[in-house]
């Protein structure tokens, strides 16, 4: 069989399953929801991060424009939700094109640019000069198309593309040549690969995926402040599910999504007052023993991981 | 090389400029198809800088770069690559986290090669790679990502191979091996810039060189004749390398 095949068999569909039946057994839909999104929002950085190196602290800032992005769609046009989504996508990858100077920095200075530009779309939407668009700093309240079950089927929809793009990714000569302009650029116009448009498609893909879950999040909870749908947690929590479990790979983002935010959860719920401290600890002790990742731990051992 | 033969690479009055310092400096020289040039002179000379400006990697600050006659100075690398330009690194850049054969399946999907390159199974056997084929490039010896630096070169289908120091470092026997692996590509047609310090090897395998001093070239001839001219000894024989 086909290694995109078997990716798609034994990764995409039994994940999209069991978060298709899971809200049938466990009531916390909310939660559930929130999965879905971290698990689309890793992969969206995993495409971004982990096949070109630009890591995305403000990756939010794609989130929050989808979200936005919707709201003016239902607000002042009373577009259908389904199209609100696919605007907020747009609005993600406009944003992104306008954003694509930024792919000129690299390293801390791109990660530091891209989170202040993610500010900067923020305190333009807040503003209240655009009370008349946006609602400002007053929040926007979408009673009218509010349906959490629809809003969970389009998130998993759209982590299901999400998902599909990075098996692709994985499988292609396009998300080789990608891999090869992170580990060396010059090598890589060396063979004979477009480094420019490589960057600028992967930033576009990060940035549709980010700009729909922000709109199946504006739908899902249909009622939001700026700073609720541009919080930095969103760009943070993405990262660093994704570094925990290992990017470049299908697998790597979903484990770090499913063990991180699950503990994340659990010591929410249970030990509240120790939160903060072993979520850090948990962190730091990743950074400092496994820098590549959870899957590092078997491709240490030459295992080879999808 | 029949001097009426019109050559794929012509370079002229080239500068290439760092700051205030001339790296490039007015370098001239011309090679043809079939052709193995060398390219010789003191460190620091400007051999690299040329490879990189015909390659791509800089923008000439003046003078012309042209292949086959149309003006390629500032022309992207990627760009040269499909037009039948490549070359290898004085320090290997493979991808280090990618397979060795990963390295070059970029290359072949990428390069664009206009005559079809060899296929992977003799590209990694030809070049010795075969053991080492589904191993990350990080882990090959630096002989080895030499011989990976050039495979990923012809992956692409050269017409026109600038080849940076590919023979520093290699034993006596693989020397000998690499100068008639570059001998037998010449013959199918490549056109070969050889930028080497030994001696020895660029009398074996170049039918000319060009002998460069601070970014302009000095001599052009037979390596033979070159070892005779005054002004060559002094700058680049007369010290480590006088007999
Ligand atoms: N990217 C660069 N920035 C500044 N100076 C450079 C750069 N590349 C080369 N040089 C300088 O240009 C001169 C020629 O270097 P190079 O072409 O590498 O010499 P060679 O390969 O003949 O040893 C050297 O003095 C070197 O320091
Ligand atoms: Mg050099």
């Amino acid at each position: 069989m086909p290694s995109i095949l078997r990716h798609l068999l034994f990764i995409v569909v039994p994940l999209i399953a069991v978060f298709a039946v899971l809200p049938g057994v466990y009531q916390n839909h909310l939660l559930l929801f929130n999965f879905v999104i971290f698990l689309t929002l890793a992969q969206g950085v995993n495409i971004i991060y982990g096949f070109t190196g630009y890591l995305p602290f403000g990756y939010v800032g794609f989130f929050g424009a989808g979200a936005y992005g919707f709201a003016i769609m239902v607000m002042h046009y009373q577009s259908p939700a389904i199209i609100a989504v696919l605007v907020g996508g747009l609005v993600g990858v406009a944003l992104g094109l306008l954003l694509t100077p930024l792919l000129r920095l690299s390293g801390a200075y791109f990660a530091i640019a891209n989170l202040a530009a993610s500010l900067a779309v923020l305190h333009f939407v807040a503003n209240p000069a655009l009370e008349n668009i946006t609602r400002g700093p007053y929040g926007v309240s979408l009673t009218g198309t509010f349906n959490p079950n629809d809003a969970y089927a389009a998130a998993l929809v759209v982590l299901t593309l999400t998902l599909a793009a990075v098996v692709y990714l994985k499988n292609s000569s396009f998300g080789l040549a990608l891999q090869a302009v992170r580990e060396d650029a010059v090598s890589a116009s060396m063979a004979g690969v477009s480094v420019v448009k490589m960057r600028v498609i992967a930033w576009l893909a990060s940035a549709l995926v980010a700009g729909l879950a922000g709109g199946v999040y504006a739908w899902y909870v249909s009622v939001f402040y700026p700073d609720n749908v541009f919080s930095g947690d969103f760009s943070i929590f993405a990262i660093v599910f994704a570094l925990f479990g290992g990017v470049a790979t299908i697998t790597g983002p979903i484990v770090g999504v499913i063990i991180l935010y699950g503990v994340y959860n659990l010591i929410g719920f249970t030990t509240p007052q120790y939160f903060q401290l072993i979520y850090g600890l948990l962190i730091m002790g990743l950074v400092l023993f496994l820098p590549a990742g959870l899957v590092s731990l078997a491709t240490r051992r030459g295992w080879h991981v999808p | 090389m029949s001097p009426d033969s019109a050559p794929i690479l012509e370079v002229t009055t080239l500068v290439k400029r760092f700051g205030g310092f001339h790296a490039l400096d007015g370098l001239s020289f011309h090679v043809t198809s079939g052709e193995i040039l060398g390219l010789v002179g003191p460190n620091g000379s400007g051999k690299t800088t040329a490879i990189n400006v015909i390659s791509g990697l800089y923008a000439p600050d003046g003078g012309e770069v042209a292949l086959d006659g149309h003006s390629i100075g500032g022309v992207a690398s990627h760009k040269l690559v499909h037009r039948g330009i490549n070359r290898t690194f004085q320090i290997p850049k493979p991808f280090l986290s990618l397979t060795v054969r990963q390295n070059i399946e970029v290359a072949l999907a990428h390069g664009r090669a206009g005559v079809a390159p060899p296929a992977m199974a003799a590209l990694l056997e030809e070049y010795r790679l075969t053991e080492v084929a589904d191993r990350p490039a990080a882990d090959l010896n630096s002989a080895q990502q030499k011989m990976l630096d050039l495979v990923r070169a012809l992956a692409t289908g050269p017409r026109l191979l600038l080849l940076d120091e590919l023979a520093a470092g290699l034993n006596p026997a693989e020397l000998d091996w690499i100068a008639e692996k570059i001998k037998a590509l010449a013959s199918t047609g490549m056109a070969i810039i050889v930028v080497e310090h030994l001696m020895g090897f660029i009398e074996h395998i170049t039918d000319r060189v060009i002998v460069l001093n601070a970014g302009k070239e000095i001599f052009e001839g037979t390596l033979a004749v070159a070892v005779k001219v005054p002004q060559v000894i002094e700058v680049f024989l007369g010290g480590e390398h006088a007999a």
